[in-house]
């Protein structure tokens, strides 16, 4: 338990799993969102609740997917009790599928590799036969695939609204139609200020910034780092469709609601969030080479959303050694990583429990060595 | 994938359509025009070229001024597409649309929105039972098929559209069952302010007193000033019910035409991104353009009821002023001022009347904005008021929130048929102006597209 | 409540038919007309059950904006009848809550 009151920047997926965790934990949390028209990455957000092929280049990562898969259900059942919200959590394993040998070939390395490094990361090569048995109508264009006994989907609308409505529940504050401008800190009584761009200003003893895209801004005032750039993810939804495809993959998945969701696209296209005609087209020939049936499927919505990436994919999070109390926290996967937020990121950066094990891994520091070079496989 | 590209594409192929094309043709523009529907017309020329003359007679001399528009479209040399669904327009004039089961794209150098407008939606409660249709769907039905209640039918609501119905109706001998009135006495009270320069104003009093006089000569019970407008029914509508003078009134009914006014169809509009503007007078959006019509520093104009509630004659003169703009950007036309002299004239005169209207017809807040929570207000999604204004209470500010926590707006009608409704049922919750609100976020593609299109 | 055809179409000596059938029950109609006009004028009251709760629900808007016409033909699911012309043959069904992607198709699958 604990007297101080948190401040959460951010009420997306992100910030609202880890102001859920801190108050459920017993912190008085305010959290401060943007509203109707912000960029909301959480929108973006395919939905899958994967541990395969992640951590490729980071074993501590691929270690921390597959805690968030495992502690997922507890997090499902908690907001379903606790608010009626179903986050729509299904994990029955999912599949990546392969459109060429060569790309097969690569992924069973990669896999193999995850799996010696980190240990327990179980999976399996498919040839089309044995995948058309899971996946019935699979197009003849894919010539294999992987299964992660692991993998799973949510709904990341449902899971937000779940989050939002726990925190309503759990007592905490949530201020929504707030661009927060700038942020001060008092080094004498250790209490933040968060000031919004229209004169409002709230104070903390302790801060957390999860505003995806908005954190490579605000970072620097509490002493932090966090380069974050922008990616276009472009997603299609068709109408509601009667159940045929029973797991995730990877490109392609059916929601509980029976629609179909076919993505994404990683454009470096700045802060544009629009579609493109030619991506849509992309997508939407893709999803019809998997999935022949889907020819005769209503494309009902395309949208395009920005993701926040660092420049090697790999979240950051961190404490600030010249504010103390103030943390950052960016991630790319906030529907994969939510249970984790919620249950260990929640509580640590409310001051309640110590620092997650092997965590200097994620320090933003890394970006500053001037040696190195990253990429990310996003 | 085909391309092709034209000196203006045109969509919609109602007044403002085909008389834009007509205009655009004249000044040797080559004109590519895309309609949805199978023949030309829009909803309010519906089957203007195959309607028997029996059917004309019955639908009235306004709906008969349109056979010289569509004769000068066919004769005009426009390249025209029945049955094409465009599902994208952007901003540098790029036009995607469906043909034949294959998506298509023709370039205009300028492109016209000319989709005309939309039935408001009634969302009272059981207005998503059979048997309850829009006043709007009895004209089609009429105007395209010739088909007719077969039963007593009742009329409810306000406006020109509803009373015309009931006028047509009459004529081909259908038995109206009742006309429940929504509009109020102080709705003719603000009127009579706007009375100025709506010389037409009288003339369609006068329509509406005449058409009250026949209602009542054949024993059709006209109820005026009806609020809390109920349907009941199991499967499909079993009985309307309102209140009139305090008392319920309760109607035993099978057919059930509703409605308020038309609004203006701003899809396409939206999803380009343009500006839009929250019209208290006539509760609707409206694209803001130029006076010719034109979105931002877009190629793109928008003429006609998409653009404003005008009426099918002015909508056409605003279809050629628009055409006339476009050829002065081509060079085409010098003395644009003169030249469009008389036509300016003529638009004037054709929406002096509007605020009149506007104001005589405004639908009733209760109509527009369910207070009962169990109304479903999308239809598409089955999302009720008390849902919407339960993610109000959660923090949602706007309508995409709204649309993230409960889907409304989600469905194939893409937030049509919802989107008034939810913007102002949230703005009423929240105790600000449906301006503050927004709208959905409106993208491509702007109505449903069978992803076997895109396949080559 | 009625059974009954909500709406009647006065048929004249020149016009052409065509024979469509609805849930296997062949109609004969005018020719031109919308699928939606030829159910409305058939008998039909409800088009479909609704995607969520499973409801019935007819044609509001008559003009393609409203997509409660919807109505399975010729073996694809879903489609706007207010929008399609009917055509001599015609197989048409109701659609029953969502799409089936995996539906049979007799016929071509464009209109």
């Amino acid at each position: 338990m604990s007297n101080q009151q948190l401040t959460v920047v951010g009420g997306g997926l992100v910030g609202a799993a880890i102001a859920y965790g801190a108050a459920r934990a017993g912190m008085r949390v305010r959290v401060l969102d943007q509203g109707d028209s912000a960029f909301r990455a959480s929108r973006g957000n395919f939905g899958l609740v994967w541990v395969s092929s992640k951590g490729g280049n980071l074993p501590r990562y691929a270690r921390w997917s597959r805690d968030a898969a495992k502690s997922w259900p507890e997090l499902h059942k908690e907001l379903l009790e606790l608010t009626g919200v179903d986050s729509g959590l299904r994990q029955p394993g999912g599949f990546w599928l392969g459109f060429s040998d060569a790309e097969v070939r690569a992924r069973a390395e990669l896999l193999e590799k995850i799996d010696r490094e980190v240990g327990d990361v179980p999976f399996q090569m498919l040839e089309p036969s044995e995948l058309r048995q899971y996946l019935p109508g699979i197009g003849s264009a894919v010539v294999g695939g992987s299964f992660g006994p692991l993998d799973g989907h949510a709904n990341p609308l449902m899971l937000l609204h779940g989050l939002h409505a726990g925190l309503h529940r759990k007592g905490a504050d949530v201020v929504t139609g707030v661009d927060v401008a700038d942020i001060r800190y008092d080094a004498d009584s250790g209490e933040f200020e968060a000031v919004a761009s229209d004169g409002q200003s709230w104070k903390s003893e302790r801060l957390v910034l999860a505003a995806g895209l908005g954190n490579a801004r605000l970072a620097p005032l509490v002493g932090l780092h966090a380069p974050v750039t922008s990616t276009r993810g472009q997603v299609l939804i068709t109408e509601r469709l009667k159940p045929f495809l029973n797991y995730p993959t990877n490109k392609v998945r059916q929601t509980q609601e029976g629609t179909v969701q076919i993505g994404s696209t990683s454009e470096d296209v700045g802060l544009d969030d629009g579609t493109t005609t030619e991506k849509i087209e992309w997508l939407a020939r893709r999803a019809v080479e998997t999935f022949p049936a889907l020819a005769r499927a209503r494309l009902v919505r395309a949208w395009g959303a920005l993701r926040p990436l660092t420049p090697d994919g790999y979240p950051i999070y961190q404490a600030s050694a010249s504010c103390p109390g103030a943390y950052v926290a960016t991630c790319h996967s906030g529907v994969t990583l939510a249970s984790v937020h919620s249950f260990v990121i929640g509580p640590w950066m409310s001051g309640l429990t110590q620092t997650p094990p092997e965590f200097d891994v994620f320090l933003s520091d890394r970006f500053l060595d001037p040696n190195a070079s990253f990429s990310h496989d996003h | 994938m085909s391309e092709a590209v034209t000196d203006l594409v045109i969509i919609g192929s109602g007044p403002a359509g085909m008389a834009a094309a007509c205009e655009a043709r004249a000044l040797g523009l080559s004109v590519v025009l895309l309609d949805e529907q199978a023949t030309i017309g829009g909803q309010i020329y519906r089957s203007i070229e195959s309607a028997p003359s029996d059917r004309v007679e019955i639908l009235g001399k306004d709906y008969a001024a349109g056979q010289s528009l569509a004769l000068e479209f066919q004769k005009c040399g426009a390249q025209y597409f029945n049955v094409a669904t465009v599902w994208n327009v952007s901003s540098d004039g790029t036009v995607d649309y469906v043909l034949n089961g294959k998506s298509q794209r023709v370039i205009g150098k300028h492109v016209l929105l000319a989709s005309g407008a939309m039935e408001r939606p009634f969302p009272i409660k059981g207005w998503t039972l059979p048997g309850v249709m829009g006043a709007g769907a009895g004209q089609i039905l009429l105007k395209s098929s010739g088909a007719l209640p077969s039963g007593p039918v009742v009329l409810a609501g306000c406006g020109p559209l509803l009373y015309l119905l009931a006028w047509q109706y009459l004529r081909a001998g259908v038995t109206i069952q009742a006309v429940a009135d929504t509009t109020t006495l102080s709705a003719y009270a603000r009127a009579a302010r706007h009375l100025a320069g709506a010389l037409r104003g009288w003339r369609d009093v006068a329509k509406g007193i005449k058409l009250l006089v026949a209602l009542r000569r054949h024993g059709v019970p006209v109820f005026s000033g009806a609020r809390e407008l109920s349907i009941e029914g199991e499967q499909q509508i079993e009985e309307f019910s309102f209140k009139r003078r305090g008392k319920r009134v309760r109607i035993p009914a099978s057919l059930l035409l509703l409605h308020q006014g038309v609004v203006p169809n701003t899809q396409l509009s939206w999803s380009i991104g343009a500006e839009h503007r929250w019209n208290p007078d006539q509760l609707c959006w409206q694209p803001v353009t130029d006076a010719w019509g034109r979105l931002g520093n877009t190629p793109i104009y928008v003429a006609g009821d998409s653009r404003a509630i005008v009426g099918a004659q002015a909508s056409a003169v605003q279809g050629r002023l628009a055409a006339l703009a476009i050829g002065e950007r081509l060079g085409l036309v010098t003395d644009i001022a003169r030249r469009t002299a008389p036509l300016q004239r003529e638009l004037k005169l054709r929406t002096h009347i509007r605020p009149f209207l506007d104001a005589l017809y405004r639908p009733n807040d209760e109509n527009r904005i369910p207070q009962k929570d169990s109304v479903l207000v999308c239809r598409c999604e089955e999302v009720t008021a008390g849902q919407i204004r339960g993610y109000v209470e959660l923090g949602c500010k706007g309508p995409n929130q709204t649309k993230a926590f409960g889907r409304s707006g989600m469905g194939p009608c893409q937030g049509r048929f919802c989107g008034l409704t939810v913007t102002e049922l949230i703005a009423q919750a929240r105790g600000v102006q449906p301006c503050d609100v927004g709208y959905y976020r409106i993208r491509p593609p702007i109505k449903p597209v069978m992803l076997g299109d895109f396949v080559q | 409540m009625t059974t009954e055809p909500l709406f009647s179409i006065p048929r004249s000596l020149e016009s052409e038919t065509v024979t469509i059938t609805f849930e296997g029950k062949p109609l004969m109609v005018p020719a031109g007309i919308s699928v939606a006009a030829a159910l409305l004028a058939g008998g039909a009251h409800d088009f479909r059950s609704s995607v969520v709760g499973h409801v019935p629900r007819a044609p509001y808007c008559m003009m393609g904006v409203c997509f409660e016409c919807l109505v399975e033909i010729d073996g694809v699911p879903a489609r706007q009848s207010c929008l399609i012309p009917v055509k001599d043959g015609m197989q048409v069904r109701r659609q029953i809550g969502a799409a089936n992607p995996n539906g049979a198709i007799y016929g071509e699958k464009n209109e």
